[in-house]
């Protein structure tokens, strides 16, 4: 997994409340044999027509927003299915962050698992960054995992709370594997034996 | 030191590190790959920017979605979304540097028939696949089960698995099995008497005189349906028969190598007075040929028997049994002779090996399968298919009736064209019975490569030890 450092870049408005996950991943993208990929049909009903054509007054397919790393989005962010379909297509898309004053349980969870950030803010706050949001690709939002800090473009700056493990895990870019990768030199040693005592292996 | 059963043994020679609370790093010595499983998984470690940690000990054959008819190689004998899984196994095994089988090698296959055949299974080691029917090389002492996509990608990057060790279970099968009986009666046997969930939270070690007596390939067919009473693997201890099929395998240890492995190999048994927690023990001499009457791998009855009643069950069973007795078009009470089949399908990592061909062939030298029947042999590999054309088996299932398939996991699980028809009823050598396992509405009868033989003469389920 990428490590989750210091993100600074464009952050788009979605003050939509209750995205759920079909609305982030229709079902119909869950056929793939890939978890890449997704990020072109992510938000597929509400960014597209139904010949494919993109819906123009969309956040994302707006000039200002089409390279957005971070979203602003309302209450309840990720209810819904389970499906990790849905921070798959987010992080394929290329947004690290997402910004809610509440996410569904298991899209919380499922992003820390996919390197990407779930802030949760109180209403006056995510109304701030929302506003900051809107000023488009001019307006860079700056996300400080290691101080727990997110600065809007003018400098206001706003403390948030994160799970002391999970940080570690995405500041570190550590999964499950990244984190049996962090006992690479006991695998090492393990092999180094038994290839010694059991060479045939 | 305190005696150690033979999974203790196999467990702590592979444990990395161990934390507090006994989750352990497991140190995995073969991993094989199919086509189904593993793509999120390759493509987890394409985004990671990771590599296959040990790509020569990763060994992938594409086997649940191949057709199996003669003219495969066309791709139109394949769905879009079939086809597409294939071809990403293709890539990721080019890509990603791992041993691989692509359908068009003769040493294609069912991926558990493929890693025992090319020498890749050895006693003592740790096998893992994306499928719960590794519990196959169990039979050679080694310990094997399946796992999750995201376990499998796991594995590919780390070599290892984090686990938490099961439980200890023995299963004694004690004296000789009678005529007639086979491998495939005593593991389902066991199911019948232990139940589906019976081995939870274990890893069974069968022993006992039956199962010394065993073939290889046998011993294959009694560890593959492990998972079938619920346990996470299945054990024999490895003898000279386990030595002896190994050697001179292309990848199995040559010269010194293979004497010492075999000294090693020695020393993998169940210490006397090792514990065990739980203990089941069967008599060779009274299993039966058996038969699956229902929809659960526990609906096992001697072909003797009747189908039963719900009544004859308790708890939740009754339902189940009542459902069970309905969606299979039975009536309780009616003997398992009388039942009639339209379809038999040999083959499946359970039963697709040589052995259990030359067991059915024997059944079907010089007759033919009943009119209107639909009969056909899939064997479990591309060797075994033209080992069994050299013995001149295939011809005694061509002159038949039967069809000759080329490898692959065909009507066990019917992800490919193989599958049976609505109401369609088959008497199949595979390893589940669920309610359209081999087709939607499908019916199937779990029996032994022989009581297969024996059905498609006779078009019923059939009591094989009277055309012996």
């Amino acid at each position: 997994m990428e490590k989750f450092e210091t993100l600074q870049g464009i952050a788009a408005p979605m003050p939509l409340v209750n995205i759920d996950t079909d609305m982030i991943i229709p079902k119909i993208f869950l056929k793939t044999i890939k978890r890449s990929g997704l990020g072109v049909n992510l938000f597929d009903e509400m960014r597209y027509d139904r010949q494919g054509n993109e819906i123009a007054d969309f956040v994302l397919n707006k000039p200002q927003y089409r390279e957005a790393q971070i979203l602003v989005a309302g209450d309840n962010f990720g209810c819904g299915s389970s499906r990790e379909h849905a921070p798959w297509a987010i992080a394929d898309f290329g947004i690290k962050c997402v910004i809610s004053t509440s996410f569904a349980d298991i899209f919380f969870n499922n992003c820390f698992k996919n390197g990407i950030l779930p802030i949760v803010f109180p209403q006056d706050v995510v109304d701030v960054l929302m506003k900051d949001a809107e000023k488009g690709s001019n307006a860079r939002m700056t996300v400080d995992l290691e101080n727990q800090v997110v600065t809007t473009s003018d400098g206001q700056e706003f403390a948030f709370e994160v799970d002391a493990f999970k940080k570690h895990c995405l500041m570190n870019g550590l999964d499950d594997i990244g984190l049996t990768m962090e006992h690479v030199s006991a695998i090492d040693a393990f092999e180094a034996k038994s290839n010694a005592e059991r060479p045939w292996l | 030191m305190s005696p150690k059963t033979l999974y203790d043994k196999i467990w702590d020679a592979h444990v990395v590190q161990q934390s507090e609370d006994g989750t352990c790093l497991l140190y995995i010595d073969r991993h094989l790959v199919h086509e189904v499983t593993s793509p999120q998984a390759f493509e987890g470690l394409r985004m990671a920017g990771r590599k296959v940690r040990a790509p020569e000990k990763t060994i992938a054959v594409p086997d649940h979605n191949v057709p199996t008819t003669l003219d495969r190689a066309d791709p139109a004998t394949m769905t879009e979304d079939s086809r597409i899984q294939v071809a990403a196994l293709d890539k990721n095994a080019k890509e990603f540097g791992i041993n691989y089988y692509p359908v068009s090698d003769v040493r294609q296959g069912i991926v558990h028939i493929v890693g025992p055949e090319q020498g890749w299974t050895l006693p003592g080691m740790t096998v893992v696949c994306g499928d719960s029917h590794t519990a196959t090389h169990g039979a050679f002492g080694a310990l094997a089960h399946g796992i999750g996509t995201s376990e499998v990608e796991h594995v590919l990057a780390t070599q290892t698995l984090i686990q938490k060790k099961s439980k200890n279970m023995k299963v004694e099968i004690t004296g000789k099995l009678m005529p007639g009986v086979t491998a495939k009666d005593i593991t389902l046997a066991v199911i019948g008497a232990t139940g589906t969930a019976g081995g939870t939270g274990y890893v069974i070690e069968y022993c006992g005189e039956a199962i010394r007596d065993l073939s290889m390939e046998g011993r294959m067919t009694v560890c593959n349906m492990a998972i079938e009473g619920g346990a996470r693997a299945g054990l024999i201890a490895p003898d000279q028969k386990t030595f002896d099929y190994v050697k001179g395998r292309p990848h199995a240890p040559k010269g010194a190598d293979y004497d010492a492995a075999v000294e090693y190999w020695k020393t993998l048994f169940t210490d006397e007075g090792a514990h065990f927690d739980k203990v089941v023990t069967l008599k060779g001499e009274e299993i039966e040929p058996v038969v699956t009457w229902g929809t659960s791998p526990e609906d096992v009855l001697p072909i003797s028997a009747v189908v039963p009643s719900p009544d004859d069950f308790k708890g939740g069973k009754v339902e189940a049994a009542k459902r069970a007795i309905e969606y299979m078009g039975l009536t309780s009470g009616q003997k398992l002779t009388d039942i009639e089949i339209d379809t038999v399908f040999i083959g499946s990592c359970t039963n697709g090996r040589i052995e259990d061909l030359r067991a059915a062939a024997e059944i079907l030298k010089g007759k033919k399968v009943k009119d209107g029947m639909r009969a056909m042999v899939v064997p479990g590999s591309g060797l075994v298919r033209a080992q069994a054309e050299e013995e001149g088996l295939a011809d005694i299932f061509k002159d038949a009736g039967f069809e000759w398939r080329m490898a692959g996991c065909s009507m066990c699980l019917a992800m490919n064209p193989d599958q049976l028809a609505e109401g369609e009823r088959c008497a199949s050598t595979s390893n589940r019975n669920f309610e359209g396992r081999q087709g939607y509405k499908g019916r199937t009868h779990l029996v032994s490569p022989a009581m297969a033989a024996a059905a498609a003469i006779t078009g019923k389920l059939t009591d094989v030890r009277e055309m012996m």
